[in-house]
This record gives C-alpha cells, sequence and structure tokens, in this order.
C-alpha cells in the first residue's frame, strides 16, 4: 500500500508523518502521532467519540481522511489545557459531574467547545443541538448539558 | 438533594458527613483531558490484529474448514482453529463449581449460533485480517435450530447444546430452581379474585460506546500482559489460565477502566484467544469489537417469559402467587444459569405473601448467548411484578400504592426462599415517594413503619 506524506498542526506542534493512503485521521492521531484523546466508538460517524476540531470546524476523526488535512489546524482534548491549568470547559466537566466512564468525554468537550467558541451565552436548547450527535451510553447527559452552561457562565464572568 | 436524616433516628449513628456532599472523583481528572488510558490507548510495535471467522448458520455442523487461502494472503501471520486452544471447552461459572463447561473457544465441529467464532485470524494490519477471514471457507450442514423458550422445552425440539444433553440447565433441584413456601393451592382456594398473566421480553444489549476487546504484550520472561476492558478481571484471569493451561502466574491483566460495561463485559470472550495469538507469534496481539460484533455477537440481557398467578383478598391482601419464569440462555450458559436462580428468589418481589410456588427454567436456544446486563435475573422480573401489581389493584379497585403498603415487607418477615426481612425501609420509601409524587395515601399507611414491635 502506498505511503503518503501528511503535515499539520496538532494542538499547535508541527506533525509529519507518511501514512497508508486511506488511514483516518483518527488512526493516525492515535496510531501514529500517540494522541489518544479522540476515541474510536464506532468508526462509522455515528458516536461522536471521536470528534476534533479541524480549522475551527467540529469533524469526526473516524470520517476523515489524514491525507486530506494537509496543512490543517487540529485541535484534541489532550491540548486543551494551557500549562497545567484546565480549560473552563475541563474545569466545568469536573465540577458538575459530567463524566461517568469518560469514554465519551474527550468528544463531548470538542463538540462543546466549538459552540462556545461561536456562541458565547447559549440557551440550553442550543447546548442540547451541539451535543446532539455525542453519544453517552452512560446516559449523564443531564450533567453534561449543565457543565457546558456552567462554562459559559464562568466565560463570560472572567470576561465581565 | 435533601437529606432526610429523622428515618430510623434512633437506630442509626448521625455520622453521614459525606453524603450529600459534592465529592470529586478520582478517574474524572484523567477523563477531561484526555489522559485516561482504556485498554486501545495502548499501542506496541509488531502488534498484529485479530479477526474472528464467525458462523452465519444459527444452528450447523462443521464438515470442513478450508484455511489455506487465508493463510496464503498478503500480511496474515496465523490462523488459529479449535485444536490450537489447549482447553477449548470452557464455561466461565465453573469457577465456583457450576458446570458443565458446555461453550468452545473456537467452534469444534459444530456452531450453534449465528455469530460463533470459529476460526481466528492474526494478520499484521485489522484490514489484512479482514480480507483474510473473508478467505476462510468452512463448509456447513445446516441443522434444524430452535428460537423459542418453550418450543425449545418440548420433546423432540432439536436439542441445542450436547454438553447438557437437554434444552435446559439442570439444578441439583432438577429441571429448574424451586421455591416453596406455604400452601400456594390452599391460598389460591380462599382467594376472593385469582389473576393470571403472562409477560415477555427481548434480549437487550448494552451498547457500551467503547466495544470489547483487548491488547496483549508477551514480555521477555515467558509473562503476557493483557490490558483489558473486562468487568470481571478474576473470573477473566482464572479462565484464561483454564483455557490456556498456563500457570495464573504467566498472566499478568491490567484493566478496571472501562468505557461503559453495564454488565456487557463479564463474560470471557476475547482475552484467551488474544493471549494465545501472542504466544505462538511472539507478537503483540490486539482484539476488539467492530461496533457490528458489539451489538450481534456480545451477550445481551436474556430475553424472558414471567407467567403470574396471584390470588388476591377484597381488602388487598395477596394470598397465594404462583411464577414459572424462563430465561433464554441463547446457546451456551455463560452467566444465565445464576441469572434464572436469582429469579427463583425475588419473584415473591418485595412484598410478603404466605403461599408462593416459583419454578425458574433456564432454557438453551440457538440465539446469542446471554448473560449479565444490570440486575440481570431480576429487572425483567421487576417490570412484570410491578404491572401485575398495578392490574390486582385495579382488580379490586383499590389505590395502587394503598395496595403496595398493605403487601410491603417489614422488618422480621420471613421470605418466601426462608431469608427473614432485614432493614427492608421499603415503607419509608413508599411514604417519601407519595409526598414527593404528591399521590397522597390514607393517614394509616403514612403512620406506618418496617419496624415491627416486639420483632
Amino acid at each position: 500500500m502506498a505511503k503518503v506524506p501528511v503535515q499539520f498542526t496538532l494542538n499547535g506542534s508541527e506533525k509529519a508523518e507518511f501514512v497508508e493512503s486511506g488511514t483516518t485521521l483518527l488512526n493516525a492521531l492515535r496510531d501514529k502521532i500517540g494522541d489518544t484523546s479522540p476515541k474510536g466508538g464506532c468508526h462509522q460517524g455515528t458516536c461522536g467519540a471521536c470528534s476534533v476540531i479541524i480549522d475551527g470546524e467540529l469533524r469526526l476523526s473516524c470520517l476523515t481522511l489524514a491525507e486530506t488535512c494537509g496543512g490543517a489546524d487540529i485541535r484534541t482534548t489532550a491540548g486543551l489545557a494551557e500549562g497545567g491549568v484546565l480549560h473552563p470547559l475541563q474545569r466545568a466537566f469536573l465540577d458538575a459531574f459530567a463524566t461517568q466512564c469518560g469514554f465519551c468525554t474527550p468528544g463531548m468537550i470538542m463538540a462543546a467547545k466549538v459552540l462556545l467558541d461561536r456562541t458565547p451565552n447559549p440557551s440550553r436548547e442550543d447546548v442540547v443541538e451541539a451535543l446532539s450527535g455525542n453519544i453517552c451510553r452512560c446516559t449523564g447527559y443531564e450533567p453534561i448539558i449543565q457543565a457546558v452552561l456552567l462554562a459559559a457562565r464562568a466565560n463570560s464572568q472572567n470576561a465581565a | 438533594m435533601e437529606l432526610r436524616k429523622d428515618y430510623f433516628a434512633d437506630v442509626r449513628k448521625d455520622g453521614l458527613h459525606e453524603i450529600g456532599q459534592p465529592r470529586p472523583r478520582l478517574d474524572s481528572p484523567g477523563h477531561v483531558t484526555g489522559k485516561t488510558a482504556y485498554f486501545a490507548d495502548r499501542n506496541f510495535p509488531g502488534m498484529l490484529h485479530l479477526k474472528m471467522v464467525r458462523s452465519p448458520h444459527h444452528h450447523a455442523r462443521i464438515r470442513s474448514i478450508d484455511a489455506s487461502e487465508a493463510e496464503k494472503h498478503p500480511g496474515v501471520v496465523r490462523v488459529l482453529t479449535a485444536k490450537d486452544v489447549p482447553h477449548n471447552v470452557y464455561t466461565i461459572l465453573i469457577l465456583i463449581q457450576i458446570g458443565p463447561e458446555d461453550e468452545t473457544v473456537l467452534a469444534d465441529g459444530k456452531v450453534r449460533w449465528k455469530g460463533e467464532a470459529v476460526v481466528a485470524v492474526l494478520a499484521e494490519t485489522e484490514r489484512a485480517a479482514q480480507e483474510a477471514a473473508a478467505k476462510v471457507k468452512v463448509d456447513y450442514e445446516v441443522l434444524p435450530a430452535v428460537f423459542d423458550m418453550e418450543e425449545a422445552l418440548k420433546p423432540g425440539a432439536p436439542l441445542v447444546n450436547e454438553y447438557h444433553g437437554q434444552n435446559y440447565y439442570l439444578y441439583d433441584s432438577g429441571e429448574c430452581r424451586k421455591v416453596r413456601f406455604g400452601d400456594v393451592e390452599a391460598g389460591f382456594a380462599q382467594a376472593d379474585h385469582i389473576l393470571e398473566q403472562s409477560y415477555q421480553s427481548s434480549p437487550i444489549e448494552h451498547a457500551p460506546t467503547e466495544t470489547t476487546g483487548c491488547v496483549v504484550a508477551p514480555e521477555g520472561n515467558d509473562r503476557f500482559t493483557c490490558y483489558t476492558n473486562t468487568q470481571a478481571m478474576f473470573f477473566t484471569l482464572d479462565n484464561t489460565s483454564i483455557i490456556l493451561q498456563m500457570p495464573g502466574s504467566k498472566l499478568h491483566f491490567v484493566g478496571g477502566t472501562v468505557g461503559g460495561g453495564f454488565g456487557g463485559k463479564v463474560d470471557v470472550i476475547v482475552e484467551p484467544i488474544a493471549i494465545l495469538g501472542a504466544k505462538l507469534t511472539g507478537r503483540p496481539v490486539c482484539f476488539i469489537y467492530s461496533r457490528e460484533e458489539e451489538m450481534q455477537i456480545s451477550s445481551p440481557r436474556a430475553a424472558e417469559k414471567v407467567v403470574i398467578k396471584d390470588g388476591v383478598m377484597k381488602d388487598g391482601r395477596i394470598v397465594a402467587r404462583k411464577v414459572t419464569g424462563y430465561t433464554d440462555a441463547g446457546a451456551y450458559s455463560r452467566h444465565s444459569p445464576y441469572g434464572a436462580q436469582k429469579g427463583a428468589a425475588h419473584y415473591p418481589g418485595p412484598y410478603t405473601i404466605p403461599n408462593v410456588w416459583i419454578d425458574t427454567y433456564c432454557v438453551y436456544t440457538n440465539r446469542t448467548p446471554s448473560s449479565a446486563m444490570r440486575g440481570f435475573g431480576v429487572t425483567i422480573g421487576d417490570f412484570a411484578l410491578e404491572v401485575q401489581m398495578d392490574k390486582l389493584a385495579r382488580l379490586i379497585g383499590m389505590d395502587p400504592l394503598e395496595f403496595r403498603f398493605i403487601n410491603a415487607y417489614r422488618d422480621g418477615d420471613m421470605k418466601a426462599h426462608r431469608q427473614p426481612t432485614e432493614g427492608a425501609a421499603l415503607i419509608e420509601c413508599m411514604q417519601e415517594a407519595s409526598r414527593a409524587a404528591n399521590w397522597p395515601v390514607a393517614e394509616k399507611y403514612m403512620a406506618m413503619s418496617s419496624y415491627r414491635k416486639g420483632v
């Protein structure tokens, strides 16, 4: 199988890899680069556990080919905390008891981050809509929704 | 949250400083930073991928297996069949002397459910393993299959599992688990009304977001480290030790981090064959269920049928209850004989009934083997019992909550399976529920207590 070079920025660091043509971004991140924060739950674009941010857009890394990501700015949950300080969303997920098994958490946080980047003061309906592509089989949706609203409030207080 | 400390204040030490206080979870910091290490986050150089060839038939004899084309497929390192497994026939609960061993790691001569593992293919990449698995030729002679529990129990039904010899689990009490308490026929004779109803459920899949799997690394000292998402670490270690005829000291299991289990990860399925693959190739091995396998292959909650016949008095007392329960184990036992047994103890529900007669059957059919899931053996029973309670209350024209107060078990009551009731608190829970749901009941029920004075 032919290998193709791919180069992108991951959480601010330059990355370059040779991947087999057809390799998903999910597998490239996890198996080649070693960022295992995006999870593989279904590999068919239905569970949202593999969600990452590519050039500011929420993307399913299991349905994105690595070779299409040349030059992209890719963000994952592993790169959210800065200098050991948790991002407000991470803090809120802790404080609002929004994790159970944790497998959906990185994807949930990615989806929530894209929402808050665009809509700093979302309504509950906005949050529900933004998380609608992410499955939590522990069914802890309510604390997750509350965590995102809590993070939004924390952000607006910091800005004020 | 409201913490009601007035209940049982005289018998309880008031040292509940943690309850009602938020406490951080120890695992959350790992979850929110993506640092929590699930088994599939382990990656080893040279790791092989295992894919399973599965039965397309519900019940069939295997005439022959031809893996020669698969072995030649580029990237394939090893193909495993039943003869490669040192102790191929096993059953999980043999560890607590619940036999017989009735399930094969890889099918040997026969398949008993659609999806049963027949041949394991180990290859350099997941894709090569998948492609090679499609090249394995298995010649089947299809046999008649049975999918319905009552059909399976009829004389002349196809025999699902020869290791049992009949389509039910043979308990030391016979063809079913039995509870006999008082005189159920005398109770029915005395009853003002009799209500017999039948309740049925389908299998339920847990559908965890993280699929079942493990990653195995052979260590330099002839030991194997198995990173797994099993919910039953020591069951898995001990059964693997039996299946591979390998001392437990050679096996190092690392787990405890599970991306959703709900009981669906207590069977011993992926670890023994992955460790065998690592042993025979000397390479790390990864065996992860696809989403399709998780939904179709992993054990669901058993389908159940519950037939309840109750005798009830006009004043609300249940005086007799006869229950026949059926648990669909599918083709193999796994945890189902235990689940069916739990049902036998549970069917009176949290109620004190003087005359009880219970039979519960663990039945074999050519369906996906079922196993544990959140309260298995009692959850479907509770659905049936509480629907039955509502129907009984309607039958005698009584408020359904008051009807339950009349029959609620209280401390000191003897349960049908001869365990005395202790610390019941059912009355108090219903009193709180009555207030919280704004569903008022007569004052005499609000004055009741789970305690019986002088007991």
